[in-house]
């Protein structure tokens, strides 16, 4: 790895005031598992790593059943899968962050980190666009909130800016008779990047879909909300045939590449698969709430 | 080149100081700087779990974390298994079941086989294998490795009990 520069400020205003004075040379730094690959491997270059793991506001993990979830950007993956409160009201984000990589990695890597890698692929991002989390973002000019469905623009881009750093994912707290789920498929059994991924979020009325949110990774360019994959199940019972509806839709929204993973054809069908799997399992999640 | 940082930390229950440039790895800060050899570079990316090492109590990959991050970190690196050259019950079951072939692996599956039995005294197969998938061996196929710690962990309820049967 090239020669770097690194600081572990304990405030966010110290930290924002490190990213601002380095700019385009300084990236925030939280559990290296994709940074220091990618320096060594020369696909990312900085000057300065900024660790942001001593800053308390990125390490807070709260929940409240009217305000929801406050889970600050630097909180590892172990925490939450071993948190029984987020297996109760987020079992899909839960399980999102229990199938990253090996315990090893589990115990470095984070949602946040995970969000501001900019992958497509990226397991939590559609966990966390699904029940419609904001991303706090703290910089030289205040604060500003992005829904997490905006945040990644490209594949390893993100809407932070020079001097910017991301504090926590605002998640609402969840509906009465609401739940969610995430499902990825991978050709072996764990550890592996999604070839596709499926998050939803359904919230019932009776035996009929009130509310829900679809979003997809690896099947584009950057994670994508699939609203209209959500729209063709809304006010219906989730029977067989709006199942299928929503699958279609969901595959309608991909525009996936062909690469060493898989097709965009096999995509495209895997797809629709999971989003008829993963609805089935937010619905009867919801059942019991 | 950046200049090089003091870091203290405490390394298999020592104090240690010493200074590392912000780019090294903890893996190459405890191979070529304190000279603790038996944590192991294999892939460096975090994929084979040779280089694994106890933070605070839980395995990390040391190839994926930066050397200047030990500052004020606890740290177990297979060096810290043996007390006083008498080696661990842990590591004598993987002679016993020879959990081992090349030896490049074993390292990071003592710490992580460690990891699980400070957690949880009494694993399943299915805890053991879920613990020890961090950790790629190309040799052994994995039984003899599984069956050495499900063994160890068995050999120290043991001895607990002796323990307080004595008591």
């Amino acid at each position: 790895m090239h020669a770097i520069n690194y600081d572990a400020p304990t405030t966010l205003d110290q930290a924002v005031s490190i990213l601002k004075t380095h700019g385009e040379n300084a990236r925030p730094f939280c559990g290296g598992t994709d940074i220091i690959i990618q320096l060594r491997a020369g696909v990312r270059r900085t000057e300065h790593l900024v660790d942001v793991k001593k800053i308390k506001e990125l390490q807070v993990l709260s929940f409240d059943a009217k305000k929801g979830l406050r889970l600050g950007a630097a909180v590892p993956c172990i925490e939450i899968s071993e948190s029984d409160v987020m297996r109760r009201h987020y079992p899909g984000l839960t399980e999102a962050a229990h199938l990253i990589g090996s315990l090893q990695i589990q115990n470095r890597a984070s949602v946040g980190g995970n969000l501001c890698n900019g992958s497509p692929a990226a397991d939590t991002t559609p966990a966390l666009i699904v029940l419609g989390a904001r991303a706090r973002i703290v910089g030289p000019n205040g604060e500003r909130e992005v829904p997490v469905e905006a945040f990644v623009v490209s594949p390893g881009r993100t809407v932070l800016k020079p001097g910017e750093l991301l504090v926590e994912l605002l998640v609402p707290a969840p509906a009465p008779h609401s739940s969610d789920a995430y499902l990825r498929f991978i050709p072996r059994n764990e550890m592996d990047i999604a070839v596709v991924g499926v998050g939803a979020a359904v919230t019932l009325d009776g035996d009929k879909v009130k509310a829900a949110r679809i979003a997809l990774a690896a099947v584009g360019p950057t994670p994508i909300l699939a609203s209209k994959a959500a729209d063709a199940i809304i006010g219906m019972k989730l029977d067989d045939a709006a199942l299928e509806a929503a699958g279609r839709a969901a595959s309608a929204a991909c525009s996936p590449i062909d690469d060493m993973r898989g097709t965009a054809e096999f995509r495209l069908h895997i797809t629709a698969v999971l989003t008829r799997r993963v609805l089935s399992i937010a619905a009867e999640r919801a059942k019991k709430n | 080149m950046s200049k090089k940082t003091l870091v203290e930390a405490t390394i298999n229950g020592e104090t240690v100081e010493f200074l590392c440039e912000p780019r090294q790895s903890l893996l190459e800060t405890l191979r070529d700087v304190l000279e603790l050899t038996g944590s192991k570079e294999g892939c460096l990316t975090g994929d084979c779990g040779a280089c694994t090492v106890l933070v605070e109590g839980r395995p990390v990959c040391s190839c994926l974390m930066l050397g200047v991050e030990a500052q004020g970190k606890n740290i177990t690196t297979v060096e810290g298994l043996a007390t006083n050259g008498v080696l661990s019950v842990l590591q004598n079951k993987f002679l016993e079941h020879a959990a081992l072939q090349c030896g490049i692996c074993t390292p990071g599956f003592l710490i992580s086989a460690k990891s699980l039995l400070d957690r949880n005294p009494k694993p399943t197969e299915h805890d053991v294998r879920y613990a020890l998938a961090g950790n790629l061996c190309r040799c052994t196929g994995y039984d003899k490795i599984v069956k050495a710690v499900l063994d160890a962990a068995a050999a120290i309820r043991s001895q607990g009990e002796g323990k307080a049967a004595a008591r």
